[in-house]
């Protein structure tokens, strides 16, 4: 009978699934079984044109095996959307790091990351950063966590501070942006200077996420079709009121999770 | 009566969006204003008269993130 076998054509002895695994890798419980999208558990009979991936668990898989791997995790037939999107991510601080990695591993093809500042010590308490970073610029911190996590996409870096002026040309490549800044005023500035420049460009910005109030109070907003917002809108940083991980998260999910909607068309909240 | 922020509110004659924004006391810098439907650019927020009907919604950016 005829099946794909790790992405190539194979011909093989009706068998089960399993069976199949014995006869090309050694050990089940070490190999990740994924059958026509779906990772499976239990053994099946194998039938004509199956797609199979076996995959060894400890090891880092090619990149075909990689995104099957993907494609079994995700619902089926959004692979392809998100591989072909790309993504900007204004500041990489508690949401914006959070973000860009939750949109590597769900495998975003391209992600834009922009940022001026270094990781600071005051930054391990809620950003996406560890110890061997210190001092590092945080666009390149970044990216080689990413390189670690998802190799597999493009990562674009600007060590450069937004203003009003080079907004349009920074943005210019980039279908959805994520404001993830921490200034207000440069929230604002970001938010007028994408929408009242680009007819078409979408922006998921955040207001409100500090302290640790309840997590029911974040919620994703949509104000039009080309802006929505995350947080509860109020509770903002400030001395006696700081910023924690548990709640940034929790708006940083918010975020990712509305951009991925977009890139699978779904605009409501 | 415009609709401001999900609420309906009465409006004197002649009011622009610019006048709205200084009565209620907000921050010009760190505000996003939605007229019906579209972003307004800031530019225009003193120009713009609030009518009725209008629909307006002011985003009040705080900070943390």
């Amino acid at each position: 009978m005829k099946i794909i076998l790790n992405g190539k054509p194979c011909n093989i002895q009706c068998c089960s699934i399993y069976k199949l695994c014995d006869i090309f890798f050694k050990d089940i419980q070490k190999t990740a079984v994924i059958v026509n999208g779906f990772q499976i558990n239990e053994d099946r009979d194998l039938k004509e044109n199956d797609e199979v991936f076996l995959i060894d668990k400890h090891k880092m898989p090619n990149e075909n095996e990689f995104s099957a791997m993907l494609y079994a995790r995700h619902t089926p037939n959004v692979h392809q959307k998100i591989k072909n999107s790309r993504v900007a991510i204004a500041g990489l601080g508690g949401l914006g790091s959070h973000i860009a990695i939750s949109l590597a591993r769900t495998g975003v093809g391209c992600l834009h990351l922009i940022d001026f500042d270094v990781v600071e010590p005051s930054n391990l308490n809620r950003q996406q950063y560890m110890i061997c970073h210190l001092g590092m610029a945080k666009t390149d911190a970044l990216k080689a966590e990413i390189a670690q996590i998802n190799p597999f996409i493009q990562i674009i870096t600007h060590n450069i501070k937004i203003n009003e002026g080079n907004i349009c040309e920074i943005f210019k490549d980039d279908p959805i942006i994520c404001e993830a800044f921490d200034n207000p005023k440069e929230k604002a500035i970001l938010v007028n200077g994408i929408l009242s420049q680009y007819a078409d460009k979408k922006i998921v910005a955040s207001s409100g996420m500090a302290g640790f109030d309840s997590s029911n109070s974040i919620v994703t907003r949509k104000i039009n079709d080309k802006f929505y917002i995350c947080g509860d809108g109020v509770t903002e940083a400030k001395e006696g009121r700081g910023l924690m991980s548990p709640r940034v998260s929790i708006c940083a999910g918010h975020q990712a999770n509305m951009i991925l909607r977009l890139i699978l068309g779904c605009d409501n909240v | 009566m415009a609709r401001i922020n999900g609420k309906n509110i009465e409006i004197s004659q002649n009011i622009t969006v610019l006048q709205y924004i200084e009565q209620q006391e907000l921050n010009l810098s760190v505000i996003a204003v939605e007229y019906n439907g579209n972003i307004l650019p800031k530019s225009q927020y003193g120009e713009k008269v609030i009518k009725s009907c209008d629909v307006i919604e002011i985003v009040n950016f705080v900070g943390g993130g």
